[in-house]
């Protein structure tokens, strides 16, 4: 039953430009300066989509963010498709296409509307109550759930589209373009501040924009008249910025705030390539001005959800801006004065109003009278008690309200309808503000809650900050801005004001019904389906404080956050449990104020530059060379070479072989190198690391290992003592900038006294290892002018030298365990050394190998990695290095704590080798290791941390921690896995070579 | 996202930071004489205070240098900032 609804002519829509859409399938015209909203609206279409938990139909209810209901999906199934779109916010574009979501399989016939027939069976807290016993059937019952569930479908295809962030900073940010904020952008643009305005909206003026009435007026004008002049006004000022379509979500402490830009989501599709679509503003103002308006609140009665049923202000608004009539029998059903608004345009634009219904007993205002002359009936002192109509509401049953406003009295009337209006009066958009720190107070007068304690330069202005009439927000304006800003003057001094509004109202948070609670449908969040009734069932169960609440009904945790419900929330709790309103607070409103896309969060930082990478030099070689690379922190590092297909395994177990049996050259530019100088550059070391120091002969090298103050350790590497005063040392790769970081605090605040310099040198140099028994056989011919003889340049020692005339530094420092030499040379020179290396290697089958081969080689060994064998839980005794642990020194880092009650347990997990009962079986790093596999519960000693396969001892070989692991040498342990039992054994963890043979060999 | 002052560089924003814990806990400096519960208060126990705060920064994106914040961490107003070593503020 398409109707058209357009009513009369708005100057806000191009009726010359006709845009044809989709919505479920079906073409529809609109107009250019449509919403998909109003141009739905304007085709007679309310039923928009299902709710969420029991699927009952639902239509469009607002006309802005608000939006609880009409939130659709956007262009399925393809690569632009985006859910939870408010039909209310996205404008129409030829092309458009959207669908209901949450509803199967269409809109009109929904499989799960059921749930709203089993809905006393489904009260709050149905599923926590239900779904977790017993508790091995939840994964049965999960699937349903999830299958039922959901709002709209997330993309499955790239995002085609281009995001961005961008640095504004400004001196005031002005949230919000209606006339409190087009008022404050003015006189902070004309006293000299660089200002930016910013509206959520593609137009600017709020609702008093489209205000077409002899009500409300400004020095003799119509409101939105007068208005018009200043925005024109303010669109000269150069040093204003106004950004529209922006929305606000986010509001931080100092001024910090977040805002999405939208640029293409309103144009066709075929016009979006290559422009960027949402921004993401970074913007920091020296002061703030909160212009965000107020909402508009519904009102709670039985079956107030049915498609039909919209705020009132939405009405006036279809009606003025978007020249849309909501319904051919319009009812208004308020508890103030707003609805007799609503009635003017309505009337004014020759739309059909059957009747209007007030709370209130006595009333009187000159818009009232209007009414009243015009023989519109107002029905006064009634209620809404009951709706009637599916699809669409067909009518409502209408009670008189006793004096206390506790019950109703008298008989039912029915009234048919096809639209119901209804105001329950307005709250402050109070959320940035309370994002910002603000804290909130509570006016009794007419319940809301309004700006109490500011944080620092900020402020709210117009009816966000509870100046709901036209005369309330002018005649406080000029003042808060002058002493806000600090200026002399405004333009707004003696404004003339004429409003016809009154400020009565009769608030009632759950109105009464002729029926019991358990009876009726309330709804208090719309999108997530929680009625009065829930709330009221939350407080029987002993829920008080309104986050409990909040979490246990699920009101206000949608996509629109309850931003119309969470008021009424309270107030029912207020009145259920007798505490003030107060006192019991708000729920916190958490950033985003609105949703924000991935793309917009992620901006450019997507793909290769989703996080900066780290070459070494040489890594051109290494992709030359067809290597595999692996992260490590921030570095790309050859991980294996693969030669003729090979995959990892096979080329892991030749690399470390060939390594062993003659030479192999590795990449180890990525560890962290620190330059340490000064006096008292010994004594620092003495104080950071286990062992001593101060003896260590100029050109030696030593191995250290570095703990935390609380013994666990942290950091190891070989410290090279390059001169008296002059040391490098080396870190792991990850741990290079902690490590930096950690011993410049303690030379900054504990040690201030001594005289040491540290300086980052990692990207300074290239160092290229070359290991394995022909090692000196290579770098002897690489540097031909140095004595490689043992007796000169004996293992742990330095030495400088020249390749071609640069200079280098060679250390004799192994951590495969055998015979090797590492190059260090300035950086850019890393990669012609690498393939000197390469070149002269050749006759010795010199083989490049990766991190994995490393990995392997040092575990042959039983060196530690630190961050793989360790976790922060492991002293150097665990570790069964007590030999690194200087008993001499008086203290070093982490000294006391290595003889705590809990670190010289006998019982705690210690590093071991193990062998597996089947050389060929290789254990699963992270796999649990037991002792007991009978006993229940399973008592769990340890696991596995490192695993290979050793081609050279030709068998599987492992490390693990186990608890009192140092004295269950050969004992047999069990490694359970899912399919099969490993019988393990323990032993040293070094493996091979524990005579050092080969370092000197 | 604060704008802390640092002592050396000036007005930054937080991002260039790292916070360090609770200011002026000073490592003791004969740990080998400190009974267990002695090094564990010196190691463990930190207070988490509402209102006025003493803590340790680091300019790590900027000068690397450590310093000392006052703040109120009930609004995160910087009441005060010094460099190592200088005395706290008193008011
Ligand atoms: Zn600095």
């Amino acid at each position: 039953m398409t109707k058209n609804l357009r009513v009369k002519t708005s100057k806000f829509i191009d009726e010359t430009y006709k845009i044809s859409f989709k919505f479920n399938g079906t073409t529809y015209y609109g107009y250019k300066g449509d919403t998909l909203a109003s141009a739905l609206l304007a085709n007679n279409i309310h039923l928009v989509g299902r709710s969420f938990k029991y699927h009952r139909p639902r239509g469009i209810m607002t006309a802005g963010s608000e939006e609880p209901n009409a939130i659709v999906q956007l262009h399925n199934n393809t690569s632009r498709t985006e859910p939870n779109v408010r039909a209310t916010e996205i404008e129409i574009y030829e092309g458009l296409e959207a669908s209901s979501q949450n509803c199967w399989p269409s809109v009109n016939f929904d499989i799960g509307g059921i749930n709203n027939f089993l809905s006393p069976v489904l009260p709050a807290g149905f599923y926590y109550k239900t779904f977790m016993w017993p508790a091995n059937f939840w994964e049965k019952y999960e699937y349903f759930i999830r299958k039922s569930a959901g709002l709209g479908k997330s993309p499955t295809l790239p995002d085609p589209d281009i995001y961005e962030h961008r640095y504004i900073h400004c001196d005031v940010l002005i949230i919000g373009a209606g006339i409190s904020g087009i008022m404050a952008a003015k006189t902070a643009a004309r006293n000299g501040f660089k200002t930016l305005l910013v509206d959520e909206k593609p137009y600017l003026g709020g609702s008093t924009i489209y205000q077409n009435s002899e009500h409300f007026k400004i020095n003799n004008q119509i409101s939105s008249s007068w208005l018009e002049k200043e925005i024109n006004e303010i669109k000269k000022i150069e040093n204003l910025e106004i950004k529209t379509r922006t929305s606000v979500a986010a509001y931080h402490g100092y001024n910090f705030l977040l805002a999405k830009e939208n640029l293409t989501d309103h144009i066709p599709l075929e016009q979006r390539n290559n422009k960027t679509r949402q921004r993401l503003l970074k913007i920091r103002a020296k002061k703030v001005i909160t212009a965000t308006g107020s909402l508009e609140r519904p009102l709670i009665f039985d079956n107030n959800d049915r498609p039909g049923i919209l705020l009132s202000s939405a009405l006036e608004k279809y009606a003025n801006l978007f020249g849309v009539a909501c319904g051919e029998k319009n009812i208004l059903f308020t508890n103030n004065d707003s609805a007799y608004e609503t009635a003017i345009s309505l009337y004014q634009k020759g739309i059909n109003i059957e009747a209007i219904i007030d709370n209130r007993e006595e009333i009187d205002s000159k818009l009232i009278k209007e009414i009243e002359r015009n023989n519109i009936k107002i029905y006064k002192g009634y209620t809404v008690v009951d709706t009637s109509g599916y699809k669409r509401i067909s009518k409502i049953s209408i009670m008189q309200l006793s004096k206390d406003g506790q019950k109703v009295i008298g008989s039912k009337k029915s009234i048919s309808c096809d639209c119901l209006g209804i105001s329950g009066g307005w709250t402050p958009a109070v959320h940035l503000f309370t994002q910002s720190g603000g804290k909130l107070k509570f006016r009794d007068e007419d319940q809301v809650f309004i700006p109490d304690k500011y944080p620092l330069n900020q402020i709210s202005i117009g009816s966000c900050n509870g100046d709901f009439t036209l005369d309330e927000i002018l005649s406080n304006i000029h003042k808060t801005l002058k002493e806000f800003l600090n200026i002399k003057e405004t333009d707004y001094e003696n404004l003339e004001v004429y409003s016809s509004f009154n400020k009565s109202k009769r608030n009632i948070w759950l109105l009464p019904s002729d029926k019991l609670i358990g009876k009726t449908k309330p709804f208090v969040d719309y999108q997530n389906d929680a009625t009065a009734k829930d709330i009221k069932l939350a407080l029987r169960e002993g829920f008080r404080s309104i986050e409990h609440v909040k979490r246990y009904t699920t009101t206000g945790m949608g996509t629109d956050q309850g931003k119309l419900g969470n008021m009424h929330a309270l107030g029912i709790i207020s009145e259920t449990s007798g505490s003030k309103m107060g006192e019991l607070g708000t729920t916190t409103f958490r950033p985003p104020y609105t949703p924000l896309t991935f793309g917009t969060i992620v901006g450019r930082n997507v793909g290769e530059y989703f996080d900066v990478f780290r070459k070494t030099p040489i890594h051109d070689w290494h992709i030359e060379n067809k290597a595999e690379f692996e992260n490590v922190g921030q570095w790309k590092r050859a991980w294996y070479y693969p030669k003729d297909g090979e995959n990892m395994h096979d080329a892991v177990q030749r690399e470390s072989k060939a390594a062993r049996d003659s030479a192999g050259i590795l990449d180890a530019s990525t560890l962290g190198k620190i330059d340490i100088q000064g006096t008292d550059a010994s004594e620092f070391l003495n104080r950071v690391y286990t062992n001593a120091w101060s003896k260590l002969a100029i050109g030696k090298c030593r191995y250290g290992l570095m703990l935390n103050e609380d013994g666990m350790v942290y950091d190891d590497g070989v410290t090279t003592r390059l001169d008296e005063n002059h040391y490098i040392m080396t870190t792991t790769t990850g741990g290079a900038a902690t490590v930096l970081g950690k011993l410049e605090d303690y030379l900054q605040t504990e040690w201030p006294e001594l005289d040491v310099y540290l300086t980052s040198v990692t990207d300074h140099y290239a160092t290229v290892s070359v290991c394995g028994p022909n090692s000196k056989k290579i770098v002897s011919q690489v540097i031909p002018d140095l004595d490689f003889s043992d007796e000169n340049f004996p293992h742990m020692s330095f030495k400088n030298a020249k390749i071609s005339n640069i200079k280098c530094r060679v250390m004799r420092i192994s951590f495969t365990g055998e015979h090797s030499y590492e190059i260090n040379i300035q950086a850019n020179y890393g990669k012609s050394v690498w393939e000197k290396c390469m070149e002269v290697g050749k006759e010795f089958n010199i083989t490049p190998y990766g991190t994995e081969t490393m990995h392997l080689l040092r575990a042959e060994k039983g060196f530690i990695i630190v961050g793989q064998d360790t976790d922060a839980t492991m002293t150097p005794i665990d570790l069964q290095m007590d030999w690194i642990v200087s008993k001499k020194k008086y203290d070093f880092i982490g000294k006391r704590s290595l003889y705590r009650s809990d670190t010289i347990r006998e019982d705690r997990k210690q590093l071991v080798g193990l062998l597996t009962e089947n050389p060929n079986e290789v254990l699963e790093e992270g796999a649990q290791i037991v002792a007991d596999i009978k006993k229940t519960p399973i008592e769990m000693l340890g696991h596995v941390t490192s695993s290979y396969y050793s081609p050279n001892l030709k068998k599987s070989i492992a490390l693990g921690v186990v608890k009192g692991g140092k004295n269950m040498m050969g004992k047999k342990l069990v490694i359970p896995m899912e399919n099969k039992q490993i019988n393990v054994t323990v032993a040293d963890p070094v493996f091979l070579d524990k005579e050092n043979k080969r370092l000197n060999a | 996202m604060f704008i802390i002052n640092c002592p050396y560089c000036g007005k930054r924003e937080q991002s260039e930071f790292k916070a360090g814990g609770e200011a002026h806990i000073v490592r003791p400096k004969q740990p080998t004489e400190l009974s267990d519960d002695q090094w564990a208060e010196y190691l463990f126990m930190r207070k988490n205070i509402k209102g006025i705060q003493f803590e340790r920064w680091v300019h790590t994106h900027g000068c690397r240098k450590w310093f000392n914040v006052v703040r109120d961490t009930s609004n995160d107003v910087i009441k005060a900032v010094y460099k190592m070593g200088e005395k706290p503020p008193t008011k």
